[in-house]
């Protein structure tokens, strides 16, 4: 059997067990303990296929554009084509992947809904999430992607209102649902406008069709894409749903949706504009890099003021989603310009940071999800002193952040590195004043990494680090194995994708040969694989194994130093310094709030703080007997952007109410109307 | 490019006693010019010593991290300074990370001097942190800015082809663009340094701190490991700054006589910079906190303009 019949039966398996763990989650959904069991042990073993399928179709490089028909279809322009390619199976990793370790964490995860909700329907939907995106990256067909796009949507849709009981909840599953249909809207305009000028839905029909379309055309088509993919992918200012709709799932699915579904939006957007649309005029790189910076930027800022903690994993969903845009922007630019070389680096950085991201962001949701387990409670102000209470939790979560903050040795920083390395070199490609759009990028990316590192000193230190600060968060336990495991397999990835980049980059081979034209692995990679160079001959280079073992074998010195003069100094445990009063409270801690109050200061223009605080005392405002404080960050997207469309929408259709009087002879005289419009039109 | 031990030995040691004393010379000539006599300027050595055999107190509400974070913030520090090229052209490890490592590897020690800040549950402690990230923030965009108008000039992020490439003649020291990089970079320097007008390192126990509000919990060796981190990262940032801008005397080749001289040049350098921070220091007040982002983006100005200097200048 050859690599790419082995391949196609790999990922049908890994469909099949998708399909049935679906169904085994309806068939127990009476009995838990079995629907957990079998629904999350279908997704586990169908998301370990789908890994070794999409690896092979990486490193063989064979696959390229093997395609089979799923069903046969009955139903003219429909068809049901699944398509192997390097670009589907890049993203059909991720999706693998994380499939695997957030369903082994599934497994405790899921008891803590025993006796209160249906962990039946939680697995069924849960595995017919993962088909549907799975299909999404593999459909060869508009029509088919699409029905499998509208079936990822509904079904994140019933995830996120799956705790439909409490009023936030729905508020933000109907947002998340208007949200994705006009995002999906969007799309079926731009497959039309790519239909008239090909005649076909097939994907194969589409590549470089942009060529043979009209500019304005073309145009529009880019713009319908970026929208309807934007919203999904949660560039400012198309997020809104975002923050509302990740935190308040399951935190099991929040991790699959803000690692994997928000990645759907760039995959479209990297088929499209990289597949379909031909050669890109130089205002495409310009907007998406342009888009990508504010997005970063605004995304990290609105996280630190946040102190529910799933909340600000969300916001920094748009910051990633803002680096990675960062990253295809350039390489958009770069193609333009007829850099490929430059634009494969620059294409390699914006996907790497995609299965960066995908990996750290949800082992930052899976690490959000046992700590709401254990302490109850999605608000840091209330956790604290959990290092001590869930150790192996603390330490998965601090490399997470680590990773996210972009920091060495873990796999952020060398995604980073590659985007800076690439926005450093734009800068020689062209000579006109948009070069400048190049460092300064780099500079606000430089900002954001900076403020991510600030906003997870915050995230961990308030949550795992001092005194606890409820009786919770005083009482919380160690999550259970599974949980631990998948966290594990996640923080493996963060380490591997880290310390030895120039392996994984071997993978992306095929997908720049298919997408640019070139293969650039060998190019990167010097020193038999332990450096990781910028493709060019003035170097530039990194080696995190290289720096991690030069610091380890530094250890040295502080050890030495101890031998010499401390080898008889004691360590005692005492009490922290508490300035003379009898010892020190939770209350006296540093709050997030109190953490992130210097930025809010700093940028109070864009955030409008506003704040409240009444007190009550006998005989001196210095004695005060009781305290209220209110502190509010203005949301400026949807109080001046949002809010008013709303209200213009209802005005309008408030209008519209007197056409719709309810009588069917009115309703037969407007679709005969309609009729006759539309025939004259044809005419 | 073959990796000599023999050299990542020799700086390694260099870096570990130079920091000390440009700390110390620093504070003693500080001392001098507000008309005070001053610690010797080998204090900071007998400080180490000292706090190297003291017993530790950790705080009883700390977590492992407390305990971490002094080796990250040493270790990180020291990589970070085999990465500078002293008073050779070639950095002994420049293969193993360019100037956007350097930045990274400083980054991650900040990272875990907050959370160590953090972990002892005072508000001390939280409130340093706090301020630590913030200014780091805001001066982080401005550093890169510096660093990328020298590396767009230069052609490249490694620290070495950097410094090769600012000893070839064509590189003007006085070029517009490399003076307001090089003023972007030390107002940088004086706010990661943790100097007046930013921080104050001579205030203890005030509500004005900033890195020693970090520190106050700890004691004996860590305590030594964090302020001999500091003092090597404050060393490599000013390393940075003399070595790129004024390329002068660093040593081509590994002869006697060129290390020598590399060396005594260097030094000279060094205290040069260290002469223009005192001064700094002495004649200008502490900045309210709020005042802080003002001055940094000024750097961040000087940083764009320097980036847009390159075009009416190449």
């Amino acid at each position: 059997m050859d690599d790419t019949s082995l391949a196609i039966l790999l990922l049908n398996l890994c469909l099949l067990c998708y399909a049935f763990g679906a169904a085994a989650g309806l068939l127990f959904s009476s009995h838990e303990k079995s629907a957990n069991l079998f629904s999350f042990g279908c997704a586990t073993l169908g998301s370990a296929c789908g890994i070794i399928a999409c690896v092979t179709v990486l490193a063989t490089g064979t696959a390229k554009n093997q395609s089979f028909q799923l069903f046969t279809s009955l139903v003219p322009y429909l068809e049901f084509t699944v398509r192997l390619d390097p670009l589907g199976a890049f993203f059909g990793l991720i999706v693998s992947f994380l499939g695997l370790a957030i369903s082994i964490y599934s497994f405790g995860y899921a008891r803590g809904f025993y006796g209160r909700k249906n962990v039946g329907i939680l697995g069924t939907f849960f595995n017919l999430l993962l088909l549907a995106t799975t299909l999404v990256f593999f459909a060869g067909n508009a029509f088919f992607f699409l029905i499998a796009w509208e079936i990822m949507a509904l079904t994140a849709y019933c995830l996120v209102s799956f705790e439909h009981e409490k009023a936030e909840t729905r508020d933000a599953g109907v947002l998340f649902f208007v949200m994705s249909h006009i995002g999906t809207g969007c799309l079926i305009f731009g497959f039309l406008l790519l239909f008239q000028t090909s005649g076909g839905y097939g994907f194969d029909g589409f590549h470089a069709l942009g060529n043979a379309m009209s500019p304005v055309k073309r145009d529009a088509t880019f713009l319908l894409f970026l929208a309807g993919f934007g919203v999904k992918a949660g560039i400012v200012p198309l997020h809104i749903w975002l923050p509302a709709a990740h935190p308040v799932a399951p935190s099991n699915v929040s991790s699959l949706m803000s690692g994997v579904i928000i990645k759907t939006g760039i995959y479209g957007m990297t088929r499209v504009v990289f597949d379909f649309l031909g050669a890109p005029p130089n205002w495409w790189g310009v907007t998406l890099l342009a888009i990508g910076t504010i997005s970063a930027v605004l995304g990290v800022l609105y996280a630190l003021m946040e102190h529910d903690l799933k909340r600000l994993l969300a916001y920094h969903s748009i910051e990633n989603i803002g680096i990675i845009l960062m990253g295809l922007g350039a390489s958009l630019m770069f193609l333009h310009s007829g850099h490929l070389l430059l634009a494969s680096l620059a294409l390699i950085a914006g996907l790497y940071h995609t299965i960066n991201h995908a990996i750290f962001k949800a082992l930052l949701f899976l690490g959000a999800g046992a700590i709401l387990h254990s302490a109850r409670t999605r608000n840091m102000e209330e956790m604290g002193g959990l290092a001590k209470r869930m150790r192996w939790t603390a330490l998965f979560f601090l490399a997470g952040a680590v990773a996210i903050s972009a920091l060495p040795p873990l796999n952020g920083f060398v995604s980073e590195w590659l985007t800076y390395q690439s926005l450093l070199q734009g800068f020689g490609t062209t000579t006109s004043l948009v070069r400048l759009m190049f460092p300064i990028s780099g500079a606000m990316l430089a900002l954001t990494g900076a403020l991510a590192a600030a906003c997870f000193v915050k995230a961990f230190g308030i949550t795992f680090l001092a005194q606890p600060r409820s009786a919770h968060a005083e009482h919380a336990h160690e999550a259970s194995f599974t949980m631990l495991l998948g966290q594990g397999i996640l923080t493996a990835a963060c380490v591997f994708l880290g310390l030895f980049p120039t392996v994984f980059l071997k993978l992306f081979d095929p997908l720049t040969q298919q997408l640019t034209g070139q293969q650039i692995s060998g190019q990167l990679s010097a020193a038999n694989g332990l450096v990781l160079s910028n493709a060019t001959t003035l170097g530039g280079s990194i080696s995190m194994p290289g720096l991690t073992l030069l610091g380890l074998s530094l250890l040295a010195v502080p050890f030495v130093l101890w031998l010499l003069f401390a080898t008889r100094a004691k360590i005692r445990r005492g009490p922290t310094w508490d300035c003379g009063l009898r010892g020190l409270t939770p209350q006296m801690e540093y709050t997030a709030t109190g953490f992130s109050k210097p930025i809010r200061m700093i940028f109070k223009a864009l955030f409008r703080p506003r704040r409240e605080v009444q007190r009550e005392y006998d005989f001196s405002s210095y004695f005060t007997t009781t305290m209220r404080f209110e502190s509010h960050v203005e949301e400026i997207f949807q109080t001046r952007i949002y809010r008013p469309l709303n209200r213009l929408a209802l005005r309008v259709s408030r209008r519209l109410r007197a056409l719709q009087a309810g009588s069917i002879q009115a309703y037969l005289i407007y679709i005969f109307i309609t009729l006759l419009l539309l025939l004259i039109f044809a005419l | 490019m073959n990796i000599e031990p023999s050299n990542i030995l020799l700086q390694t040691i260099l870096l570990l006693l130079v920091a000390p004393l440009v700390s110390g010379c620093i504070r003693n000539w500080k001392a001098k010019l507000q008309n005070r006599r001053g610690a010797r300027i080998w204090q900071p050595y007998s400080d180490l010593i000292k706090f190297f055999r003291k017993d530790m107190v950790i705080p009883e509400h700390a977590s492992w991290v407390f305990s971490f974070a002094p080796y990250v913030v040493f270790l990180t520090a020291l990589v970070a300074g085999l990465l500078v090229p002293l008073v050779t052209t070639r950095a002994p490890l420049s293969l193993f990370g360019d100037v956007l490592a350097l930045v990274g590897l400083l980054a991650l020690g900040r990272f875990f001097l907050a959370l160590g800040g953090l972990d002892p549950g005072s508000s001390f402690g939280g409130m340093g942190s706090s301020r630590e990230m913030t200014i780091a923030a805001v001066a982080e965009p401005a550093m890169m800015l510096a660093i990328f108008t020298v590396a767009i000039t230069a052609g490249s992020t490694d620290l070495s082809h950097i410094i090769q490439a600012a000893q070839n003649p064509a590189w003007k020291a006085l070029n517009p663009t490399h003076v307001m990089a090089f003023a972007a970079l030390f107002i940088v320097l004086l706010a990661e340094t943790g100097r007046i007008p930013v921080d104050n390192p001579a205030t203890h126990l005030e509500l004005t701190m900033i890195h020693e509000a970090m520190l106050l919990e700890y004691s004996g060796r860590y305590l030594a490991l964090m302020e001999w981190g500091a003092s090597i990262k404050q060393l490599v940032l000013m390393t940075l700054l003399v070595n790129i801008f004024f390329p002068v005397g660093i040593a081509a080749a590994s002869t006697f006589a060129m290390l020598g001289i590399g060396v005594l040049i260097y030094a000279v350098k060094l205290l040069l910079l260290a002469a223009a921070v005192v001064v700094v220091e002495t004649v200008n007040a502490k900045l309210r906190l709020f005042r802080v982002p003002d001055l940094l983006s000024a750097a961040f100005v000087l940083g764009t303009l320097a980036l847009l200097s390159t075009f009416l200048f190449q």
